[in-house]
């Protein structure tokens, strides 16, 4: 897997991985990203981590272009051999499927979608071959998600799904977006699931909502002290489908300020995955099982 | 120690010059859109550079001093109006408690930045005191500007009024504009004619232009290489795998309308992008009104590096007059 490098400007560089989607992009990606972050190169101001890219921004009034160009390369060349492993932290996330916030909106905007008789998630259903929404919708929360990156606005997630290829749920976005969404809408477009942080214009098929703010500019919530954006690159997401009155709860703990999600460190090795990914998955989330 | 709104304008907020850092989170920098004529009024005031004022888009606000300060104002053509009247533009003044700061409609370019002596002082987030609209933070409260808020200010340094900018360091787009470009990123999807014709035509500033990014048309549709979709791009050839977006990169969905991103850019997504405004002319952006008749101008990256630092070099003068 080569990484293809091209200079955004005089200040970015950006290299892909590849240019699809998959695990071993991702974890180049995240290997890449550690590997400069560890060179410390004088001028480096941001990194930026991607699906299946990532983007360097410099200054170039400390570092050349052609400089960073030829530091990046060698990291990136020799990333390949390293080991596709990852400390990080997997986080149950409550998911209110079917919830009637999203319904609303996306009645309003049916005349954007692709098929304006069924809703979002029968349209989902059908085209994924699942016999029944809440066949599809146990699809959405049975296996984990990947945050393969963090952006957008306002630390938003792309969710890549830590199944098979062919499992993978994809679903085209709206034919023309909306110009709303409520806030924290768990949405699929593509290949990538999503939640929306804020609420705004979007145009991925709409699932349900949490009631788990992701981004809160304030930090008042206890989880959010450290940073305002909860989503890393790397966290892995397990949705947990909650009813009405759990979301309702929830919503409560929310607003007190006392709301905290479950979330365990695991050790993930994608050649273990690769192998066996049903049970991989099962022993991964069995960390969540564990009060 | 404040001032209060008595008419906002159209779309007036707190910017400094922005947060870095909060990009791969999705929390751009911000910060003024055209950072010389903030910059320059900073120091036309006594101000660090860096201290908070106000950027006001197409419409002037109307303030009332409620503290004696120096004022000024930089950037597009408004008429400046003190208790009615007119002020040097790109020039230090001063106001008397109680007077009241107005100005006429806008002739040319797009934004204004006022500096007041002391700077703005709302809470920092993050380090700054930029609006950053989309996330409701930063700035007064999160927001544009409305009648009947009361902006504090911070304690005024030593200053005098009267001294200038003088117009040959005064940057500000041409007509038609020239945004220089460095091609690059996903230019490949194109076809050679496409990568042609995109630098020959001439496109207009379209009325979907703010801090996010600013959108053109006019110009000839973009032609695209043939390919088998990559797995998660998305059916449509302007789609790529999303990936993070460079400040100044231009997309351009559907091959139809080019979009420039700009400070408060969204950190990434999947459309393609056919190269990048080069960082010296990333504030003229923020002075192309909409309707303006605008090329882009293909540069390599010596040429980028040499723009940057001519940039430089004007604003190293701008601080040696003012010093």
């Amino acid at each position: 897997m080569e990484t293809r490098f091209s200079f955004g400007g005089d200040d970015h560089l950006v290299g892909e991985c590849s240019e699809q989607m998959s695990f071993e992009a991702f974890f180049k990606s995240l290997a890449a990203m550690r590997a400069i972050r560890e060179a410390a190169i004088d001028g480096v101001t941001e990194l930026c981590g991607g699906n299946a890219s990532y983007m360097v921004r410099f200054d170039p009034d400390v570092i050349h272009p052609n400089d960073i160009l030829r530091e990046i390369t060698v990291i990136d060349s020799v990333i390949d051999q390293s080991e596709p492993v990852l400390d990080t932290r997997i986080i149950e996330v409550p998911a209110y499927y079917q919830d009637p916030w999203t319904h609303e909106t996306m009645m309003n905007f049916r005349e954007r979608h692709q098929d304006p008789s069924a809703t979002d998630l029968e349209y989902g259903a059908r085209i994924n071959g699942y016999d029944s929404v809440g066949s599809f919708i146990e699809a959405h929360h049975k296996s984990p998600w990947f945050v393969s990156q963090v952006g957008f606005v306002c630390g938003a997630p792309w969710l890549y799904q830590m199944v098979d290829r062919d499992r993978q749920i994809q679903v085209p976005k709206y034919i023309r977006p909306r110009t709303d969404t409520p806030q924290l809408t768990i949405g699929h477009g593509g290949a990538f699931s999503c939640i929306y942080p804020v609420r705004g214009a979007g145009g991925y098929q709409m699932f349900g909502i949490t009631p788990m703010p992701i981004f809160d500019p304030a930090q008042v919530q206890s989880y959010l002290r450290d940073s305002m954006v909860f989503c890393q690159h790397g966290d892995i997401f397990k949705f947990k489908p909650i009813s009405r009155e759990q979301y309702d709860e929830d919503m409560v703990a929310v607003a007190n300020n006392t709301f905290t999600p479950k979330i365990r460190e695991v050790h993930f090795d994608l050649r273990e995955f690769e192998t066996n990914i049903d049970a991989y998955n099962t022993k991964l989330s069995g960390v969540l099982d564990d009060n | 120690m404040t001032i209060e709104v008595l008419k906002p304008g159209l779309a007036t907020t707190v910017q400094d010059l922005g947060r870095p850092g909060h990009y791969h989170l999705g929390i751009p920098i911000g910060g003024a859109m055209d950072r010389l004529a903030l910059r320059s009024a900073n120091l036309l005031v006594g101000n660090d550079e860096g201290l908070a004022g106000l950027e006001v888009a197409f419409l002037g606000p109307q303030l009332m001093f409620q503290a004696d300060a120096v004022v000024a104002v930089t950037g597009a053509d408004m008429p400046i109006l003190l208790d009615g009247e007119e002020q040097a533009p790109w020039t230090g003044f001063s106001v008397r408690n109680g007077q009241v700061l107005s100005f006429g409609y806008l002739k040319t370019g797009a934004r204004i930045y006022i500096a007041i002596s002391g700077g703005v002082d709302v809470p920092p987030v993050l380090d700054s005191r930029s609006t950053y609209l989309i996330g409701a933070m930063g700035g007064y409260e999160g927001r544009t500007l409305k009648a009947g808020d009361r902006i504090a200010l911070g304690a005024a340094p030593a200053s005098r009024a009267g001294r200038c900018v003088p117009e040959s360091l005064r940057r500000m787009p041409k007509q038609p504009a020239a945004l220089r470009v460095l091609p690059g990123l996903y230019w490949h999807r194109i076809t050679a004619d496409a990568g042609q014709h995109f630098f020959e035509d001439e496109w207009q500033v379209a009325p979907e232009a703010d801090r996010i990014g600013y959108r053109f048309r006019g110009g000839r549709a973009i032609e695209f290489v043939d390919r088998e979709p990559p797995f998660g791009a998305g059916a449509n050839p302007s789609n790529v795998v999303d990936s993070a977006y460079p400040y100044g990169s231009i997309q351009i969905p559907g091959g139809l309308e080019p979009i420039v991103l700009h400070r408060d850019a969204v950190s990434a997504g999947g459309y393609f992008q056919i190269g990048t405004v080069i960082s010296a002319d990333m504030d003229l952006i923020g002075q192309m009104q909409p309707h303006l008749p605008t090329r882009f101008v293909k540069v390599d990256m010596d040429a980028a590096l040499a723009a940057r630092a001519e940039r430089k070099a004007i604003l190293a003068q701008i601080r040696s007059t003012l010093d």
